[in-house]
């Protein structure tokens, strides 16, 4: 292993952060802010219970993957994708590294920005609602898988996009709306049966719910259905990058 | 004061010190060794066809073609950026695909565009570089080596602060960062300013004296023909020549021999027309072309004439042809199956 790679990958992905700081943690945590204003004080306020907790505790998990997913995706798109525009890429192709290095160092580095973001917005979370987390084990567990499936999705997207507006595609256009309609505002049993059957068919629904079942041991499906859909995502999103690595798909010519 | 001449320079005494340094090497004495080359793009335009070449440790190895010819493709190959359709590439004895990590690692590429990250300093951009083939953090030999292309004032500073000749510095501080063995120097000097280029040309004769293999490509023919032992011209994905350069001078090089007459001349002397001399400028000048290699008789021939015939000569001058004509006149030929 060409551990002096990776770690040069990792450090250079970090300190990118370091640069970005107001754009890729100040700015969710503050979106994230005022969602909890808006929906957890001001709306929530209105409404009763869901899943036996306070609106306001019911959106956290949600709320903080919501922003975990399109972080991960965005952070790790950008880190392949800036070096593809930008011609340094060559550098990284002509280094005596694999594939599975040079996937280490940018997804490690994507998966730690967003696991930190995490943890500040659940931190910061505490100051609106009283959080209460029941299987911090299993709500680590959950977090770190998210942070790695979804900054490989992002290392993906970052070599399949070919300008500015596709880098912003997948999160805004495919995240967002699954995230909304995933369970993040409301428990899927306050939908008409119908739209129950249609959510199911909405992997990020099992993300959210088997993150909220370690907050208040409660949640959509089952907590075994959630880490099979994780499996899947993190299984997929693996074979992907090894057929890009494999044909060269974007990379070489 | 008695004054003594200077000794003559031979033509390999440029090369001594790399002669010496590779005397005492254990490497393999070829360090790239193309065969059977052939690279096809996706949509059919076919950048090389059957290459095949050595270059030999310790060498600068210039290689020579007009734009799209496949000289980049070439290199990125070797390097592992692009892919090849057929043949086999090794370097140092390994294969670039089996043994890319062996390869690789011994390769320093300096590219042709200025390509860079905007934000990054120099400094971090130098040891991301460096981490990345596999070398351990060494801010000693790094401050050397951006002290030596007067970039260590401009360590702290980003990218996009630095100019065009400052960019292609740190280009090739990055190429050198891991302590290459071979370095290729893609039109390393293209679009930069004097000062630069003779600066880089400093650098590259002193890695050749520590013993790296220089492979260099350039529009400046005069720059093959000052830095390169050897040339290598490629045409449409053709390797059509590979020769020392000193020998490739004289066997495609030619001279010119001029002649300007005390008096001009109202017609040419037969004996002169014989040997192929031409009468110009109204008579007051005699030019004779010869082939460089083995032409001397030929000059002998027409000294000889000029003095039968009388003539006064009031001046004599000789012009070898550079690399540069020999470069124009070997692309500037159709491919057989063109003709």
């Amino acid at each position: 292993m060409n551990w002096h790679g990776i770690a040069a990958i990792y450090r250079y992905e970090m300190e990118r952060t370091r640069r970005t700081l107001l754009q890729g943690i100040v700015s969710p945590v503050i979106i994230t802010c005022l969602y909890f204003i808006v929906f957890g004080a001001a709306i929530g306020s209105r409404i009763d219970e869901v899943q036996g907790v306070s609106y306001g505790a019911f959106l956290v998990p949600g709320l903080t993957m919501f922003m975990v997913l399109t972080q991960s995706v965005s952070y790790a798109s950008f880190g392949i994708y800036f070096k593809r525009f930008t011609g340094t890429i060559y550098e990284l192709l002509s280094a005596p590294m694999s594939a599975i290095e040079i996937v280490i160092g940018h997804v490690g580095a994507a998966a730690s920005k967003s696991f930190v973001l995490g943890c500040i917005i659940l931190a910061t979370a505490g100051v609106f609602v009283p959080l209460e987390i029941q299987h911090p084990g299993w709500m680590l567990l959950f977090l770190v898988l998210t942070c790695i499936t979804f900054s490989l999705l992002g290392f993906i997207i970052g070599i399949w996009a070919d300008g500015f507006d596709k880098l912003q595609f997948v999160p805004l256009l495919v995240i967002t709306p699954l995230v909304f309609l995933g369970g993040t505002f409301y428990a899927i049993d306050m939908l008409p049966p119908f739209w129950q059957t249609v959510t199911l068919f909405n992997p990020v629904l099992y993300l959210i719910s088997g993150f909220r079942w370690s907050f208040y041991g409660t949640g959509d499906v089952s907590l075994w259905a959630s880490l099979g859909m994780i499996a899947v995502f993190l299984g997929l999103a693996l074979v992907l990058i090894s057929w890009i690595f494999h044909t060269g798909y974007r990379l070489k010519d | 004061m008695r004054r003594e001449c200077p000794p003559v320079r031979r033509e390999r005494d440029a090369i001594s010190d790399a002669d010496e340094a590779a005397a005492a090497d254990t490497r393999p004495p070829v360090m790239v060794d193309v065969q059977g080359l052939r690279k096809q793009y996706h949509g059919g335009f076919l950048a090389l066809r059957d290459v095949s070449l050595r270059i030999r440790r310790g060498e600068i190895f210039g290689l020579l073609g007009p734009n799209g010819a496949g000289k980049t493709t070439l290199i990125h190959i070797i390097c592992g950026i692009v892919t090849l359709s057929a043949g086999t590439v090794r370097v140092a004895g390994y294969d670039i695909h089996r043994q890319y990590r062996e390869t690789r690692r011994r390769i320093g590429l300096v590219p042709q565009e200025l390509t860079n990250e905007a934000f990054e300093t120099v400094w971090t951009t130098l040891t991301y570089s460096r981490g990345l083939f596999g070398k351990a953090a060494d801010p000693v030999y790094l401050e050397r080596l951006l002290k030596d292309l007067s970039l260590w004032d401009k360590r702290h500073s980003p990218m996009m602060q630095l100019s065009g000749g400052m960019k292609r510095r740190v280009l090739i501080a990055k190429a050198l960062s891991h302590e290459p063995e071979i370095l290729f120097l893609d039109e390393p000097t293209a679009g930069v300013d004097v000062d630069l280029r003779r600066d880089m040309w400093k650098l590259v004769r002193g890695l050749r004296r520590r013993g790296v293999t220089i492979i260099l490509t350039t529009h400046y023919i005069e720059e093959a023909e000052e830095m390169a032992d050897r040339i290598g011209v490629i045409r449409d994905g053709e390797l059509i020549l590979v020769q020392d350069k000193h020998e490739l001078m004289r066997s495609l090089g030619s001279k010119v021999v001029t002649l300007e007459l005390a008096q001009p001349l109202a017609h040419l002397p037969e004996a002169l027309a014989r040997l192929g001399v031409e009468c110009e400028q109204g008579g007051r000048t005699l030019r004779y072309r010869y082939s460089a290699e083995g032409g001397e008789a030929g000059v002998d021939a027409v000294l000889r004439a000029v003095q039968q015939a009388g003539l006064t000569v009031h001046d004599l001058h000789t012009r070898e042809s550079s690399l540069e004509q020999i470069f124009v006149r070997l692309v500037g030929e159709q491919p057989e199956e063109a003709q």
